[in-house]
């Protein structure tokens, strides 16, 4: 299951770092949504995919499955829900500020001279 | 046990929230935040004193017992930066008052600049590595808004840089924290070090080091990384621009320095020989930046990757001299990088241009922030009876006795250049015939009180170059605990 699990976080970071590399704004912000996806689902996997009650103390089983590292995602996920929506909103405002989401056209080096 | 050691986080924490309410009362948010800067510093000098007479101070957070719960640990290292950090505060605060205009004041500015303090005295503090993710996203977000702030297009362009690169970088500071917990299941960082110590770093170790060393490298500007920082720090004001050179990249070396003295250090002929490489590259390319532009601010901020380099040399060369002549540097690069900052914002606000060129004669008008400046200068080079001479001395000893004289002279040799550069500046801006200087009439501010925080930065600086002898006492308590990191596992782990 864990290598089932490690090839697919391989293939999201793959297409992660495609979109990233791309010159629209836009594909960027959903290359960096997928790259939080991916390191997710990789705290999940090096965490131990074994069988396992829900971490609920009232299910009385015998094992559980760790309940540390579920804490650390989630912990992750509201950071990067945090950073994403002020990067949409800081990429609209500079669309409607600089008039281009092309990454091209934001390089700058004009504006040091 | 002492709940003391929790003050630098939460004080900055609740001042940051109670200013949250204060937004439109600028003058109620001034005399705030520096009421609380001044306590900032009583706490932070109480503190080294603590760890100077009881030893390394930790803090269970719930009183839950170490490997389980977060601790917070101040050894003399994280005292020391979190006193050089509330100092930076006080003075760019009061820098603050007469430089950031109104609209970027009431629109949350003394609240922000709180909640990056918090952040960075939290990443100085904690004792758990998932901990320091979460300061150092507080640290970053804070960062990205004030970097922002204002939204001229400049800001936007360049925000939108810096926050992808830090997005990546914390992306993959979360891969890296995952791997690690696979292999030795535990986030504190002292229980982290027992347990790499017991199966003696296997080479999944070593790779999980270096994946640190490139995050830690993204946030703290070495060689191949860097590249983001010169535009980054270029847009934002300079009381802003003073707090972002002088504190965020030395959080990233601070967290190296703690990663690899404390968990790493078991194969030092692999990884610190990597970072050696890596050191030697920052060097030359930061001297090359320094000469290359006739802006000031642009000199300066490739003088912070300078400094970087010359921090990192020292670490990798990982002896008692090197750690300590590192620590010393990078307390001192701290208070004269953003004492610069701020003298070459005076300057800009002076002439109305950052073109070293278009200045000139300055010194006729303005000797004393001629002076200041040519203090803050010869600082920064390390000329013998100031700041940056003891730090760079011992990295240099320390590098001669392990053997690296080829680094060691490149340390020295970047020195000159650092202090051609600045001279430079000083030449232009400083010397020459009185120019003529266009500037709009809301620019033509007195500026006069603006001395004020410099002088209190140089002063620091000048008072720390000639008391080198006394920091050192200091300073070799923390370089103990870097060397021993048994002392820093015992003092978390002891219950």
């Amino acid at each position: 299951m864990e290598i089932l699990m490690s090839i697919v976080v391989g293939i999201l970071f793959t297409i992660a770092t495609y979109l990233v590399l791309s010159k629209s704004l836009l594909r960027i912000i959903v290359g960096t949504g997928i790259l939080s996806h991916a390191a997710h689902l990789l705290i999940l996997t090096m965490g131990g995919l074994k069988q396992g009650a829900v971490p609920i103390l009232s299910e009385n089983a015998k094992s559980y499955v760790d309940p540390l590292p579920q804490a650390l995602i989630l912990t992750a996920i509201v950071i990067s829900f945090g950073v994403t929506s002020f990067f949409l909103v800081l990429a609209y405002r500079s669309y409607q500020e600089l008039g281009t989401d092309n990454m091209d056209q934001l390089r700058g080096n004009k504006s040091y001279e | 046990m002492n709940n003391f050691v929790i003050l630098p986080i939460l004080l900055p924490l609740l001042t940051g929230i109670f200013l949250i309410f204060l937004a439109r009362k600028v003058n109620a948010q001034r005399v705030v935040s520096l009421v609380s800067a001044i306590i900032s510093i009583v706490i932070a000098i109480s503190l080294v004193i603590e760890v100077k007479t009881n030893g390394i101070q930790v803090m269970q957070a719930s009183s839950w017992d170490a490997p389980f719960g977060i601790s917070i640990v101040a050894d003399m290292l994280s005292s020391l930066l979190v006193l050089v950090t509330s100092i930076i505060v006080f003075s760019v605060l009061i820098y603050s008052f007469k430089h950031i205009d109104e609209g970027r004041e009431r629109f949350f500015y003394y609240p922000l600049v709180q909640f990056l303090i918090v952040g960075v005295n939290g990443a100085f503090l904690t004792g758990d590595i998932f901990n320091l993710f979460v300061f150092f996203e507080v640290m970053l977000m804070s960062s990205y808004v004030l970097l922002v702030i204002g939204g001229t297009k400049i800001q936007l362009r360049e925000t939108i840089k810096y926050l992808l690169v830090n997005v990546i970088a914390s992306a993959l500071f979360v891969v890296a924290v995952a791997l690690l917990y696979s292999v030795v299941g535990t986030l504190n960082i002292a229980d982290i070090s027992q347990r790499i110590a017991e199966i003696d770093q296997p080479a999944i170790i070593t790779v999980i080091a270096i994946l640190f060393l490139v995050v830690f490298g993204l946030k703290g500007a070495i060689f191949p990384l860097y590249v983001w920082m010169p535009g980054s720090y270029y847009a934002p004001p300079i009381p802003i621009l003073a707090l972002f050179g002088a504190l965020l990249t030395k959080v990233g070396i601070y967290s190296i320095l703690r990663t690899f003295t404390t968990l790493f250090y078991h194969h030092p002929e692999y990884t610190h020989s990597i970072m050696l490489y890596l050191a030697i590259l920052t060097i030359i390319f930061g001297c090359i930046g320094v000469l290359a532009y006739m802006d000031v601010k642009k000199i300066i901020i490739y003088n912070i990757v300078v400094a970087i380099g010359v921090i990192l040399f020292g670490i990798s060369i990982m002896n008692t001299e090197s750690l300590a002549g590192s620590v010393m540097y990078t307390l001192h690069d701290m208070l004269i990088k953003s004492a610069l900052f701020l003298l070459i914002g005076m300057m800009i606000a002076k002439t109305g241009t950052s073109n070293m060129k278009r200045m000139g004669g300055l010194m006729h008008q303005y000797p004393f922030l001629g002076w200041l400046f040519f203090i803050a200068a010869i600082s920064l080079a390390g000329v013998p009876p100031f700041s940056g001479f003891a730090g760079k001395l011992m990295i240099i000893q320390g590098a001669f006795k392990a053997g690296h004289y080829a680094g060691g002279l490149i340390v020295l040799f970047s020195s000159l250049i650092v202090l051609y550069s600045v001279m430079r500046i000083f030449i232009y801006a400083f010397w020459g015939e009185k120019k003529e200087y266009e500037l709009a009439p809301e620019q033509k501010k007195d500026t006069r009180f603006l001395l004020l925080p410099i002088s209190i930065l140089i002063a620091v600086s000048i008072a720390y170059g000639i008391g080198s002898e006394a920091v050192y006492t200091y300073v070799s308590d923390a370089v103990q605990v870097l060397t021993n990191p048994s002392d820093y596992i015992q003092a978390v782990l002891k219950e």
